[in-house]
């Protein structure tokens, strides 16, 4: 053992057995598993990962470049650095040769907190400590983070005088005492990983690794801290020197040395030889001497630098010194100090090289962020001898001679060259020694490389978070969501959406189901939840001036109750997305988008009545979940429709009472047959969709719609095209107009290479082999040439064969050509041939799109209703959903402070833009007539009170389970009581109202609800049974 | 990560805007009235400056307006 009897800050008291390379040894609490390994006298802990060299241990910190191990236990861990693993009873650690591999899951937990501060200081050693201690006293939000479990840094390495301590002391217990308010969070065992724009700082947090295993929590916690001023009191790295066996087990920091007898009582070494470059290294050979190491030499570089070599196996074993040989074990080096400057650069921090201490220094920074260390001493820089200048990418100093004889000229083709400075510790120790290496081999000025985050390594489990399985990214469902699961549905991702693809029954594959589902929806009747589609209702005198300029087609000649398909176009003139547009009154109409286009399309129109049509009196108000819609198909579709509707001419619309709740019926087919799209407000949607299908109606979904489609020869946008296709591409000449003076995209329907001949048109494809089925995105040729490719690919069941769509060159001339068809046929492409036809392959005088004649069968009123959410209550955090509420999207002439609430008897009014607001009404308001709400001179009034629900998260602890997943700071003066803000929590839009103390209402779209509510019950019930944690803290 | 200032709804993260690129390029008043060549140029050419530059972005996760920002692009400051 080579333990100081009394000196280090482990507790002696508490032995812990931890197991190395197979042997198990004895270390104590706060070890580390490095100083641990000392304490046994292990010094060879790797293998360098090209030359294959034992390495040791050179510093006491995260700079660490070579003592790399595999940790199996508690956690798995491929590649982590002795110096920084703290040390618990069972670890278990290998040594590692080279690199480690990925390893799988390790079945903890990670989270991620937002934080806001005044002043975060980083580094807590007597600068830092001094620092936030002063800006604590002066009220500000103080975040202190340190990488190291205890607070006090290069005070606890020196083992600094006492009047130093005091004032350690001090300022530790002004924090301490400021720690228990939300002003001050102490964070150790955090490290700053990276400094962005605007006073952005990423942190890791490891929180458990420390405690024996089991114990439970949020293991590391990324930290994402917006700070207005930075102070980084980093500190120094000491630099290695080169010289021939520099890298040996053994050779290391004088620093480190030192480092390891103040904090863990650990004596490196018997006997050692010092290099130094400065007076550091005599006060360190002092110390250690003093402690009861023997020192041999010490060779002072400033009075000669002699050819030093050392000797040695797995081990040093003695030093060279010009002619003399010295026995020892150890080689301590002092090269002289580098300011710890990677976060200082990474915020935009200049560096400038300081030849009078030998370092680079700092030179000023644009941003809020200082270097607040004082500087390091001087040192001399000597010329490079040999050996290694960085130990991890085993890079050598004629490695560099060669990168600059070859002529490369800059350090960073240098690095890129050789390597240096690419591993896991970013050249920390080894940067300078490179750079100067360079530097002394071209006669140049000092430069170093770019500083990027991470400034440690970080594992891809902390980034994720909770953000992973379930939670990864917000699925969203319609209202029919459960009905769908009951039905068996297999569900596909739309978007965000999930949507059912089809329904297999007994046993079917999905052709086999695709095929019974085609016919019912072409010989009886189907239906489908099409709710996912984007609804968007545009209101104002002017909207049928707008519709006109955004749709390539005439959209004000529309009477009101009548339907038109229209398409719009980008400036461009391609395609951007197609729907229909329903003239709901005068004033008044009803878009509909492609389900994954609804809110590119809603800021599309947006962005044009704000930036360049500001004197349109036109609003438009996303309507997407205030109305659950179903798809009714087929020739006895009429028969589910009640008799006030039969007579419903095609693309029109009426009201209706359908199944005893009120509906907006709107005549619109898909798939060429009679066909009704069923509208009820979103929550009724369940019963709705329950009498249908108590009818007998066949369920189909996406996958169905597809074919049908497909069938028709209706393109899908964004699937049939890609953004290069113009509507007189698809054949949609018809919806283009020629009389209207501009439209979007119609002076570039005129530009030449869209005029073009030539171009792709959309296209019919069959196989001459009716049985196959081409794969999406088939190349078409003809004598060698590719022409074109296919875009969608089916069976179809009317048709009895398989057939495609495709975008093929000069399509519509080549209808009745035999092309050739890529496919793949095991490792193997082959050809087949397919024959050219229109795109309209079923129907195409549309004969089928009246129907038949039908009594209407009667539709029993389902009870069926959405699942409320998940309710949760826990040690000072509540989760409930509020009852359904009246809601309706204002838009006026500006009237209210922006982001905040104003509560009225009966309403309350939550601001949403300058001239918009949503007016809801809440469990406690008194009861009155929505209807009377509105202020006068309102411009646009819309019910939108199904487009969201309201959850209540109140309780004590209510802010800080918002600190896990929004961004904004909710300290009572940013967001005292009465505001309101529309952001995004965890990964869904929200509106978040502050209604009272510790009482929060988050207001979310009801296809999100679900999301939502998993989040916040996943984020409130805690970590691994634990109960709630306390966000930020001391723990050091 | 960009803190945005969006002057209804105050600082935000990057993450809740979109961005509309170049500001202060109007859609011509009469597009049937320019050549292919100016036309092209209105669609597809764009300063690129280093250094201040206004540019549009749309608060798309609050209040949906449309705004002008000053920014410097070499080191992505806000500019008055």
């Amino acid at each position: 053992m080579s333990r100081h009897l009394s000196a280090g800050r482990i507790d002696r008291a508490r032995a812990l057995r931890f197991t190395f390379d197979g042997v198990t040894f004895e270390g104590y609490a706060g070890d580390t598993l490095a100083s641990a390994l000392l304490a046994n006298g292990i010094h060879h802990v790797s293998t360098s990962v090209t030359h294959g060299r034992p390495r040791g241990i050179l510093t006491a910190g995260s700079e660490e470049p070579t003592a790399l191990v595999r940790v199996d236990a508690p956690y798995v861990e491929p590649m982590r650095t002795a110096t920084t693993v703290e040390l618990v009873d069972g670890l278990v650690a290998e040594p590692l040769a080279g690199r480690g591999r990925l390893s799988g899951p390790d079945g903890a937990r990670y989270d991620a907190v937002w934080a806001h501060c005044d002043v975060l200081v980083v580094g807590a050693g007597p600068v830092g400590l001094s620092a936030a201690a002063d800006a604590a006293r002066e009220g500000a939000r103080v975040i202190l983070v340190d990488e190291r479990p205890e607070l006090g840094g290069s005070a606890l390495d020196l083992g600094t005088a006492f009047e130093t301590r005091d004032l350690i002391a001090d300022d530790l217990a002004v924090l301490r005492s400021h720690a228990s308010s939300p002003e001050v969070t102490l964070l150790s065992r955090t490290t700053a990983l990276g400094v962005y724009d605007d006073g952005f700082v990423a942190a890791v947090q490891h929180r458990t690794d420390h405690l024996p295993a089991g114990a439970g929590g949020t293991r590391q916690r990324l930290w994402r801290i917006r700070a207005k001023r930075i102070l980084l009191a980093t500190g120094w790295h000491e630099r290695p020197l080169a010289f021939e066996g520099n890298d040996l087990p053994g050779v290391m920091l004088a620093s480190a040395a030192v480092s390891y007898l103040h904090r863990y009582g650990v004596l490196v070494g018997r006997r050692a030889v010092v290099v130094t470059t400065n007076d550091t290294g005599h006060a360190a050979a002092a110390t250690l001497a003093a402690a009861g190491v023997e020192v041999a030499a010490t060779v002072d570089t400033r009075d000669a630098y002699p050819r030093i070599e050392v000797f040695g196996g797995t081990r040093v074993q003695g030093v060279a010194v010009r002619d003399r040989r010295y026995d020892a074990d150890v080689v301590l080096v002092a090269g002289g100090f580098s300011p710890v400057l990677q976060l200082y650069s990474q915020a935009g921090g200049r560096l400038r090289y300081d030849a009078a201490i030998g370092a680079m220094v700092p030179d000023g920074c644009r941003a809020a962020v200082g270097y607040i260390s004082p500087l390091p001493p001087p040192s001399h820089v000597p010329a490079p001898q040999g050996g290694y200048v960085d130990l991890q990418r085993d890079v050598l100093v004629s490695d560099v001679a060669r990168a600059t004889g070859a002529g490369l000229r800059s350090v960073e083709h240098v690095k890129r060259y050789t390597t240096a400075g690419t591993a896991h510790d970013q050249g920390k120790t080894s940067g300078f020694l490179t750079s100067s290496t360079v530097a002394a081999g071209l006669g140049t000025g000092m430069e170093l490389t770019t500083f990027r985050p991470p400034y440690v390594p970080v594992l891809f489990a902390a980034l994720a978070g909770r953000d992973r399985g379930a939670l990864f990214d917000p699925v969203r469902e319609t209202s029919l969501h459960d009905a769908h699961v009951a039905l068996g549905a297999v569900f596909e991702n739309v978007g965000q959406w999930r949507r059912a693809r089809y329904y297999p029954r007994g046993g079917e594959s999905m052709d086999e189901a695709v095929d019974r589902e085609c016919r019912a929806a072409r010989g009886g009747v189907a239906i489908m939840d099409a709710s996912t589609l984007g609804k968007i209702e545009v209101v104002g005198p002017d909207a049928g001036v707008f519709l006109d300029r955004v749709y390539t087609n005439v959209i004000s000649s529309l009477p009101v109750g009548a339907i038109r398909y229209g398409v719009m176009c980008g400036l461009d003139g391609m395609v951007f997305d197609d729907g229909t547009v329903a003239r709901l009154a005068d004033d008044r109409f009803l878009v509909t988008t492609t389900t994954g286009n609804a809110a590119r399309v809603l800021d599309w129109m947006e962005e044009w009545l704000q930036t360049e049509w500001p004197d349109l009196r036109v609003w438009c108000t996303s309507v997407t979940e205030q109305w659950a819609t179903v798809a009714v198909v087929g020739p006895r579709a009429r028969s589910l429709l009640p008799a006030g509707c039969h007579d419903l001419p095609f693309m029109r619309w009426q009201d209706a009472v359908v199944a005893g709740m009120p509906a907006r019926v709107c005549r619109i087919s898909f798939s060429g047959e009679l066909a009704y799209e069923i509208n009820v407000p979103w929550s009724r949607g369940p019963a709705l969709w329950g009498a249908l299908i108590g009818t007998g109606a066949t369920p189909y979904g996406t996958e169905t719609m597809h074919v049908l489609r497909a069938e028709k020869g209706y393109p899908i946008i964004g699937q049939d095209t890609d953004g290069t296709v113009t509507p007189h591409d698809l054949g949609l000449s018809w919806a283009v107009s020629r009389t209207k003076p501009d439209f979007i995209g119609k002076r570039s329907l005129a530009r030449p290479d869209t005029s073009r001949a030539g171009r792709k048109h959309l296209v019919g494809i069959l196989p001459l082999d009716p049985s196959i089925r081409l794969p999406e995105g088939s190349h078409l040729v003809t004598d060698g040439v590719p022409v074109g490719h296919v875009t969608s690919s089916y069976h179809s069941e009317t048709l009895g064969r398989t057939f495609a769509l495709a975008l093929l060159t000069s399509g519509r001339h080549r209808h009745g050509e035999t092309l050739a068809a890529t496919l793949l046929d095991g490792p193997k492409l082959r050809t087949v041939p397919v024959t050219v036809v229109s795109p309209v392959l079923h129907d195409p005088d549309n004969t089928r799109r009246d129907g038949d004649r039908a009594e209407p069968v009667a539709l029993s009123a389902s009870d069926a209703a959405r699942r409320p959410l998940a309710a949760f209550a826990g040690d000072g955090v509540h989760l409930t959903e509020l009852p359904l509420f009246a809601q309706l999207n204002v838009r006026a002439p500006a009237w209210m402070p922006p982001s905040t609430a104003h509560v009225t008897a009966t309403h309350t009014a939550l601001w949403l833009g300058p001239d918009e607001t949503l007016l809801v009404s809440t469990p406690e308001s008194a009861p009155s007539d929505p209807s009377t709400w509105p202020p006068a001179g309102a411009y646009s009034v819309v019910d939108v009170s199904e487009a969201r629900v309201a959850i209540a998260v109140t309780g004590p602890l209510a802010r800080q389970l918002f600190a896990f997943g929004c961004a904004l700071d909710l300290h009572p003066t940013a967001f005292p009581v009465g505001s309101c803000a529309q952001t995004v929590i965890a990964r869904a839009p929200t509106l978040l109202w502050h209604p009272a103390t510790d009482d929060y209402r988050m207001l979310v779209r009801p296809s999100f609800a679900r999301y939502t509510a998993a989040w916040l019950i996943d984020a409130a019930a805690g970590y691994g049974g634990q109960p709630w944690e306390r966000v930020g803290g001391t723990r050091d | 990560m960009l803190l945005i200032r969006c002057p209804w709804c105050g600082p935000r993260n990057e993450t809740e805007f979109h961005y509309g690129g170049q500001a202060g390029v109007a859609y011509p008043a009469d597009p049937a009235a320019l050549s292919d060549e100016e036309w092209g140029r209105f669609l597809f050419v764009r300063a690129n400056p280093k250094g201040a530059w206004e540019e549009r972005w749309s608060h798309a996760a609050g209040c949906r307006r449309w705004f002008t920002l000053r920014r410097d692009t070499s080191t992505n400051e806000m500019l008055p």
